[in-house]
């Protein structure tokens, strides 16, 4: 899968300019960019580091060597929606990052990127987890599955289509990580009330407020009540 | 984020070797803490090893009757075990109140010991901070300080621990079992586990370099199904404690006895899991109830220092910990 074959749908061709660059290819080259330039300022500031506790020969050294030999890219294989993905990534790189920028799977969405929103939520084994807060490298041999992977073909996940019928968003850009967290509270289950469901959603924020009519559509996917 | 090499360890003692011989390394589980703070710059080191893979995932029963706990047990598995709910219900309660769904996923018990503070000139890597930069001073001082310690603080350092899990365990007498180099082992009482600051807030633990925590035992002790969690907080979940407290009580007779014994402990205002044997000691042997658990009360906090920001905390710790003995002594155990 390459970036090309995961256009938005609704961007239309003539988005693309003459120069066959089109928006979200310009981002996604722009922000794979991104690394080398921090790679080369961590660099930087670690030689700094080196140098200001260079009296120290032993740890100093130490880093020293583990700086200037330290591997650039990693070779991760990811499973993500039952499709092997072979990637060299960088270290550092998160799972959230590596969706977007890597797979191209632009669905799951970059809140504070700090593990407070619930915008970037996966499933890793059928568990939600924040893919922010999970280095790509960790998730190696597991199975991730993202907002683009829970409808079969045309049919929409139980948890979509109640999202659909209760209107259960406003802006949208938290939504795919309330499904995918909806989902997972569907496998680990919850007591059917609104105060419950509630406290099982509490990781996934909201700003434009659409909290009730989202209760309403886990509680129809779970098969409770639905208002 | 700076560079790191990153690996996998399959076994403790792989793990061991290559934390301890780097003092730049650093053991990666559940990655809450740390993923988080690698980005805010605030932990800089230079090899990750991801421990996730290492066979210390189990909650098993000890032969004694208490339980282990191993190190990768999930937030979220611990504090939906059966026998957690019955047996120590302070410790579901704990795990449930802490975080999201999500985060308890993926935390793990060993990691939630190691959880950093939330004190926000800790963790925007510039200003001033004893802890991240040792010797640099305190912003939180004389800075906004509503969220501080006012117990266990010292003129260099007044943030306060974050979590609950590692309260109710203070609360329980767990115990740390931990495995160095060479395969020495040790265990350390939960109580002793962590370090009021003083001069060195930057270590928060007894732990040395390259050590790993491998389990929690929990005593073997019935009467601690009478215990439970209360926090307070800013919002109704998803957030830390301003207060709270673990609390468990031996009921001579059971429910409208005297107490035998209590264990209390605070969160959200101390710099530490907060055990208060002044608290057990005033409601021990007295009759169950308010007047009792407010002298309690009074007693925990008697040591507590206000800062400009924090002084409603010693009241507000003083009405939590009265309400959640309250709780525990009209529990149906």
């Amino acid at each position: 899968m390459n970036r090309d074959d995961i256009r938005d749908p609704e961007e239309p061709d003539a988005a693309e300019d003459q120069t066959g660059w089109s928006r979200r290819v310009f981002l996604g080259y722009s922000l794979t960019a991104l690394p080398a330039v921090r790679f080369a300022a961590a660099t930087a500031r670690a030689a700094g580091k080196v140098a200001a506790h260079g009296k120290t020969a032993g740890p100093a050294v130490a880093r020293s060597t583990a700086t200037s030999t330290m591997p650039v890219t990693l070779n991760v294989t990811l499973n993500v929606n039952g499709q092997e993905q072979h990637l060299q990534l960088d270290p550092r790189a998160s799972l959230l990052d590596t969706l977007r920028e890597e797979i191209g799977l632009t669905g799951t969405k970059k809140g504070c990127d700090h593990g407070q929103c619930g915008a970037c939520t996966v499933l890793i084994d059928d568990r939600r987890v924040l893919s922010c807060l999970t280095l790509a490298a960790m998730a190696s041999g597991r199975r991730v599955t993202t907002v683009e992977g829970l409808a079969h073909g045309d049919q929409l996940h139980p948890v979509q289509a109640a999202f659909v019928k209760h209107d259960a968003f406003q802006c949208g850009f938290c939504t795919p990580g309330q499904i995918v967290s909806a989902v997972g509270l569907l496998h680990e289950g919850c007591p059917d009330d609104p105060a419950a469901i509630r406290e099982c959603m509490s990781g996934n924020l909201c700003r434009c407020g659409a909290y009730p009519n989202i209760v309403a559509a886990v509680r129809e996917a779970r098969g409770g009540k639905s208002a | 984020m700076n560079l790191f090499s990153f690996h996998q360890a399959a076994q403790p003692d792989e793990a061991i070797h290559s934390v301890a011989g780097d003092p730049h390394a650093k053991f990666l589980a559940g990655g809450t803490t740390l993923v988080d703070l690698l980005r805010l710059n605030v932990e800089t080191p230079d090899t990750l090893v991801d421990i996730n893979a290492l066979p210390l995932a189990k909650i098993e029963a000890l032969p004694g009757g208490g339980v282990r706990i191993g190190a990768l047990v999930r937030n979220s598995d611990l504090a939906n075990d059966k026998a957690i709910r019955q047996r120590y219900p302070v410790l579901s309660e704990a795990l449930l109140s802490g975080a999201s769904p999500q985060l308890r996923n993926m935390a793990t018990v060993g990691g939630n010991l190691m959880q950093r503070t939330r004190c926000y000139y800790f963790r925007d890597a510039i200003s001033p901070c004893n802890k991240r930069q040792p010797g640099s001073g305190c912003a939180a001082l004389e800075g906004y300080n509503r969220i501080h310690a006012v117990l266990g603080t010292s003129d260099k350092c007044i943030a306060t621990f974050p979590g609950d899990m590692p309260v109710a365990m203070a609360a329980l007498d767990a115990v740390v079992r931990t495995r160095r180099r060479n395969g020495a082992e040790r265990t350390i009482p939960l109580a002793d586990f962590h370090v009021s600051y003083g001069d060195e807030p930057a270590r928060e633990s007894v732990l040395e370099h390259g050590e790993l925590i491998t389990a929690v035992d929990l005593p073997a002790v019935p009467w601690l199904a009478r215990s439970t969690y209360l926090k307070v907080r800013d919002r109704a979940s998803y957030e830390f404690a301003l207060a709270s407290a673990a609390v468990a009580l031996d009921l001579e007779g059971g429910r409208g006895g005297r107490i035998r014994a209590a264990r209390v402990a605070l969160g959200g205002v101390a710099t530490k899991p907060w055990r208060s044997h002044e608290a057990e000691q005033a409601l021990t042997g007295a009759k169950a109830d308010e007047a009792a658990f407010r002298a309690a009360a009074e007693a925990a906090l008697q040591a507590a220092q206000p800062q400009k920001h924090n002084g409603f905390k010693i009241e507000l710790a003083k009405r939590t910990l009265v309400r959640a003995l309250s709780t525990a002594a009209e529990m149906k155990v």
